[in-house]
């Protein structure tokens, strides 16, 4: 899939190329890598493009003025989204209502931070995003180490295998000794910090801080964890696969530049897209089922 | 003594019916509004505040069907259906009384195709409904944003009368709802189509052994949701004076919350009509209350989530228990 985005804008395929088409996919791949790992978990998280909105507000804001407090305000984020996957998994409560409550709470806390848009991102950020590393782009590297990282965490660790198995199967997980609670509130938790992350990198390319400029998010990083092969329920996902979603999900949209369509019909032609990787792959299982 | 007792005969009760949480806090909601503004005009704030809900009601009352049939459906295609039915509806009606009918019969044909659309793609292409419907929602979104330029979006007259009009301070527009919605608890309870749909969201497999043509009632619900999104598209663009494109941004997971706080369970299989008014209620309450304590945009946002949360684990809780 991606061979034919290069066939169609071989321009593209070199150093800076890469870098200017790439660059703005990095917050998209942490928001696809957050939301994997709470569809792991068998749940569905509607809450992180607000959620990277609120980083973003608090970099440009908070961390750029009083350093302290900023991370003391980025460390309390990645808490409470450990305490809502404790708080779901106590209660029982059902996932997509939880993180819909809580959406709106980012996107309000972001809102108090800062009315209307504004701010300044923290010069360290902005240098690290824009950081020309030799040979290999920024984007496609930190691409590639998250999709290594994630696919060794989550698919070759034994405590991987527990976490995923919370998706698929509960009951077993929990007979076989481990805490279901500890589980999701970890899980919730590395979402919540690679929200951070994604509001972060949204910050040093945006360089100001908007409430809302993360909202598409949400249902874009759903479509990249599907698109890369994830499943809504049993644990089935694939953090290589999520972040290769992701850089087609936003590949999409400058494909669409390229061959000039109007911008009215950007949307309908993302979701297109989605209709056919999706009909190919359930025309391509079909023999085997 | 007699303490436990009441609570063993009080606990089923309301294990039973899930919705009394919603309208339980919709009723308190009210009363801190009322005193807040020491009790003028709180009769009002409540006739407004069922006004604005019916719209969450026309569009939860689809979702809730589509929710009840089983986990994993969902109807994300609302909004931009909604937007776009809106626009042609108000483009064929031209502000005349002659266009009302053909505008309405063409606000609901965008909502019956949508529907079509939605079951095709999860049927015949086996996607998952929650990407497929959100793709049917972009297209529809984008041929409204193609079709707005250059059309005037005024509703026929006789419509907006119609959406506005008030008998005895009450909108008759919500007292036309709530019939529908009592009609439509009547249907789920009583007719094959609704218990199909009940059985179907309670385990598919076993509806489908009993003889359930599970694939025809899901094929239902969605059509029935695209229908209802219509309708509500064309009649929150008449009450509105015209449609525009983000009218319905809000419809997106308003339509889910609504349904979920009002008690339907979101794993499917158990419905709740009436939750959906006490829910729909509550939220834009909330949002009166907010207003009339001069809050401002940021904190009824964090408010308004915490509530969503509370009312959830208190309900969910209490049916648990």
């Amino acid at each position: 899939m991606l061979a034919l985005i290069f066939l169609r804008q071989p321009r593209a395929a070199s150093y800076f190329g890469l870098t200017l088409l790439l660059n703005f996919s990095l917050p998209l791949v942490f928001a696809a890598l957050s939301q994997l790992c709470v569809i792991a978990l068998g749940d569905i998280d509607l809450g992180i493009g607000p959620f990277v909105s609120l980083v973003n507000c608090i970099a440009a804001t908070l961390l750029a003025t009083t350093p302290a407090l900023g991370w003391a305000a980025l460390a309390l984020c990645v808490l409470a989204y450990a305490g809502m996957g404790a708080l779901i998994h106590l209660r029982q409560l059902p996932a997509i209502v939880v993180t819909l409550g809580a959406s709106f709470v980012w996107l309000g806390l972001a809102l108090l931070l800062l009315p209307s848009p504004g701010g300044a991102a923290p010069d360290w950020l902005q240098a690290a995003t824009g950081w020309r590393p030799p040979v290999v782009p920024l984007p496609v590297l930190l691409a590639i180490v998250a999709a290594v990282v994630g696919e060794w965490l989550l698919m070759r660790t034994s405590y991987g295998a527990v976490l995923r198995g919370l998706g698929g199967n509960q009951r077993a997980i929990e007979r076989a000794g481990w805490s279901p609670l500890a589980g999701r509130a970890i899980m919730y938790g590395v979402a919540g910090a690679l929200g951070v992350l994604a509001g972060l990198a949204t910050t040093g390319l945006n360089t100001t801080g908007d409430a809302n400029v993360g909202g598409q998010y949400t249902l874009e990083s759903i479509a990249a964890v599907i698109v890369g092969g994830g499943e809504f329920f049993g644990g089935i996902v694939s953090p290589a696969g999520a972040v290769i979603g992701a850089l087609i999900m936003l590949l999409t949209g400058s494909l669409l530049s390229f061959v000039e369509i109007s911008s009215d019909w950007q949307l309908s032609a993302q979701g297109g897209i989605l209709i056919l990787v999706l009909a190919l792959r359930a025309f391509g299982r079909r023999p085997a089922a | 003594m007699s303490d436990t007792a009441a609570r063993f005969a009080l606990r089923p009760w309301l294990d039973r019916r899930p919705w009394i949480w919603s309208f339980a806090a919709a009723l308190l909601v009210w009363l801190l509004t009322v005193a807040v503004v020491r009790g003028r005009g709180g009769l009002d704030t409540l006739a407004v505040a069922v006004q604005f809900a019916t719209f969450y009601v026309i569009v939860g009352l689809g979702q809730m069907l589509v929710i009840t049939a089983g986990p994993g459906n969902i109807d994300l295609s609302i909004p931009g259906v909604m937007t776009l039915a809106g626009y042609l509806a108000m483009g064929t009606m031209q502000q005349s009384n002659a266009g009302l009918i053909p505008g309405l019969l063409v606000g609901l044909g965008v909502g019956f195709g949508a529907g079509i659309a939605n079951v095709a793609m999860i049927r015949l292409l086996a996607i998952p409904p929650m990407i497929g419907t959100l793709a049917a929602g972009f297209v529809a979104q984008s041929m409204a944003i193609a079709y707005s330029s250059g059309s005037t979006a005024k509703p026929a007259p006789a419509l907006a009368a119609f959406s506005t009009m008030r008998v005895a301070g009450l909108p008759v527009i919500a007292l036309v709802f709530v019939v529908v919605a009592v009609l439509a608890a009547q249907v789920l309870r009583r007719t094959v189509f609704g218990r199909s749909v009940l059985a179907t969201g309670q385990n598919r497999r076993a509806a489908w052994l009993a003889g359930v043509r599970v694939d025809r009632t899901i094929a239902g619900v969605y059509v029935i949701s695209g229908l209802l999104a219509g309708l509500g598209g064309v009649l929150l663009s008449a009450y509105a004076g015209g449609a525009s494109l983000d009218m319905a941004t809000d419809y997106l997971l308003m339509s889910i919350a609504v349904v979920v706080l009002g008690g339907t369970s979101i794993a499917g299989g158990q419905a709740s009509v009436a939750g959906l008014w006490g829910a729909a209620t509550l939220l834009d309450l909330v949002v009166t209350m907010l207003n009339v304590m001069r809050v401002g945009a940021g904190l009824r946002y964090v408010v308004t989530g915490f509530i969503i949360i509370a009312v959830l684990a208190l309900a969910k809780g209490r049916a648990r228990a």
